[in-house]
């Protein structure tokens, strides 16, 4: 479970001043639920999920993830939550296992509890294949599956997924989608951020719509066509963030 | 501290830096074969030079003297000097180096002997110029045969003996032992390749592991671990110091061997002419060494420097966003490191209760004096002890780096 309440975070920038990145922003993610979390760039999308990881702390508002607190447990928190952002790379110099056995060992999993978690997460991901082979001669997607395994070997409650899919091809992008869907169905509890907007109508259960910091939308995706007259998500959006010309 | 933690990051970090080609040839290719490399092409090639330009009879120019045959012949006679033929341009010729030195005899000179006066004799050189300095000496050793030769006939010509103006010799013999010699020789250098090596060899790990790991993406990945700030930076930390005495031993091991080679081949050449010398005096012939415990205690000594060191590097590359920036804060750093370093090299710097608290300085002029064998161990006390308060406190800023947003999400 993810818990925000009047989640805030300030950047002071010499040029610019006071920079709100995110600006109270309060929403729950349940066990079980996909929340899809929309914005065009800079919106404060990765700094929500930044804050939610604890890579930042709060400026004000707060948040538990897993029952804990990110400022009082970040520790714990972490310890709860696979994150996966694209600003979240892999050690060139690795292969797949070892990137997967140093991470469980870091999440206190065993040598056993590796060696099956690392079998385990090579079937559903289909990386037998690569399992030993360096990183650095990966493809794009060979990284993004490795990634994946990377971020929940250690089985965590909560997953966070910054643009899991952004440069891969369709079939990769299909196998990330469904093993996604089926972190839901083990009763996870999933943030998803994408620019694509197929995939929010497929995957997502509730979506929230982040503009300049603040989040403008959030409900069901029947709800949100509801509220703003349209179908096709992508119009639901740009709706949301007040018409084209604030987009652009 | 989750001490399980901090050796999987360490284990994982030294697994990723020995795959890494720039991390081994700064570790262990540079210390092992460069630097003993270079010492030894360094060695022979100025042996060769100074043994070629001793070879050389020296030309020397003799100004004035027509009026005085006697010691222009006996000049002549010399085997070990030539004699050209004087022009006016000899103060250019021997700036230009075609001519080794020049002496002016005076007018009169085989007269005034003749009768007895004294007279005064130049001798021109250019000072500090090797081949210029033998030739002077040839004409110091000419001059002074040639003046005992005349006070020996004066005095026979008096019925007197020649001792009556050399009642006694005077012989210089070297007590020293030979590792006292070597620390004084060597001494100098030793620390400051320690030092130098120490940085040079945790400057690249350093800089990977921070603004590398932000620049390829990895630092995020790291940091949304379980695993606590202090554990990250301990496990790092730890690599980087590795990396940082792994090049000093390395180094260590590799200058033995060169010293080794090189004490063989010394003893085989040079020390033969030495043996000869030295058997007509009486005294054995003598190599310079290097006290080895005292080499150990400076390794010793090197550790918490290369901590100091290790988390300076740390700290401060950690506030970069690349590497290409990390290494233009880097790199200024390392003339703060050379400069003690050389200082201690000064003759007549001495060791001292406020220098043994100067961090780099005092570790090269405590070293000078281990490897020469001599322990004073208040001043290594002393040095250890603030050293390692100087690294701590290092650490604990590294630490406190770590826990920065700012620092580590800066854009």
């Amino acid at each position: 479970m993810i818990e925000a309440r009047n989640l805030t975070k300030f950047f002071h920038d010499k040029k610019r001043g006071e920079i709100r990145a995110v600006d109270n922003v309060s929403f729950t993610c349940r066990p079980g639920q996909i929340y899809g979390l929309l914005g065009a760039n800079g919106a404060g999308k990765t700094t929500t999920l930044r804050l939610l990881a604890t890579l930042l702390r709060p400026t004000g508002g707060s948040a538990t993830v897993a029952g804990f607190d990110t400022v009082a447990n970040p520790e714990r928190v972490r310890a709860s939550v696979g994150f996966l952002a694209t600003s979240t790379a892999l050690y060139s110099r690795l292969t797949a296992r070892e990137t997967i056995a140093y991470f469980g060992r870091l999440n206190g999993l065993t040598a056993a509890e590796v060696a099956e978690r690392t079998r385990r997460l090579a079937d559903e991901l289909d990386l037998h294949e690569f399992l030993d082979r360096r990183v650095d001669k990966f493809s794009t997607g060979m990284k993004q599956k490795t990634s994946i395994a990377r971020t929940v070997v250690h089985d965590p409650a909560v997953l966070i997924f910054d643009e899991p899919t952004i440069g891969l091809d369709v079939m990769t992008a299909r196998n990330i989608v469904r093993f996604v869907r089926d972190c839901r169905t083990r009763g996870k509890t999933v943030i998803y951020s994408t620019h694509v907007m197929s995939e929010v109508e497929k995957i997502c259960d509730v979506i929230g719509i982040i503009h300049q910091g603040r989040l403008v939308a959030e409900g069901p995706l029947a709800d949100l066509r509801l509220r703003f007259g349209e179908q096709d998500m992508e119009e639901i959006f740009v709706r949301a963030i007040g018409g084209e010309e604030v987009a652009a | 501290m989750n001490r399980s933690n901090v050796v999987t990051v360490y284990l994982k970090e030294l697994r990723d830096s020995l795959r890494d080609r720039r991390t081994l040839i700064s570790m262990i290719v540079v210390p092992t074969l460069m630097i003993p490399g270079i010492m030894l092409v360094a060695g022979v090639v100025s042996y060769m030079v100074v043994n070629k330009a001793r070879e050389e009879v020296p030309a020397v120019m003799v100004l004035g003297g027509n009026d005085s045959p006697v010691v222009r012949a006996a000049l002549t006679a010399d085997q070990k000097i030539r004699l050209v033929p004087a022009t006016a341009d000899w103060k250019q010729r021997i700036t230009d180096k075609q001519l080794r030195a020049a002496v002016e005899i005076p007018a009169g000179f085989d007269a005034a002997l003749e009768h007895g006066d004294a007279t005064v004799l130049k001798i021109f050189n250019y000072e500090s110029e090797l081949r210029s300095g033998f030739a002077v000496g040839e004409l110091h050793r000419f001059f002074n045969t040639y003046r005992e030769k005349i006070i020996t006939a004066r005095l026979t010509g008096r019925g007197l003996p020649a001792a009556l103006v050399k009642p006694f010799e005077v012989k210089t013999e070297n007590v020293a032992p030979p590792e006292k010699v070597g620390g004084n020789v060597i001494g100098g250098i030793i620390p400051y390749l320690f030092i130098l090596l120490c940085f040079t060899g945790a400057m690249y790990p350093a800089i990977d592991l921070t603004a590398g790991e932000k620049e390829r993406g990895t630092m995020e990945t790291i940091l949304c671990s379980p695993v606590g700030r202090a554990d990250l930076v301990l496990g790092k930390f730890l690599m980087v110091l590795t990396a940082a005495l792994g090049t000093v031993v390395f180094s260590l091991l590799s200058m033995g061997l060169t010293f080794m080679l090189g004490g063989l081949l010394f003893a085989k050449t040079a020390a033969g002419g030495a043996a000869v010398a030295a058997a007509k005096s009486g005294a054995a012939p003598m190599l310079p060494t290097i006290d080895p415990l005292g080499t150990l205690t400076v390794l010793a000594m090197v550790l918490p420097v290369a901590v100091l060191f290790s988390a300076v590097l740390m700290a401060v590359s950690l506030f970069a966003k690349s590497v290409k920036e990390a290494q233009s804060y880097v790199s200024p750093l390392i003339v703060v490191v050379i400069l003690p370093a050389m200082m201690g090299m000064l003759p007549g710097v001495e060791l001292n209760t406020r220098l043994a608290l100067v961090p780099i300085l005092n570790l090269a002029l405590v070293s000078k004096e281990l490897v020469s064998g001599v322990f004073h161990w208040h001043y290594l006390a002393l040095i250890f002890g603030s050293t390692c308060v100087y690294a701590t406190v290092a650490l604990a800023f590294c630490v406190r780096m770590f826990n920065r947003e700012d620092v580590l999400f800066r854009t």
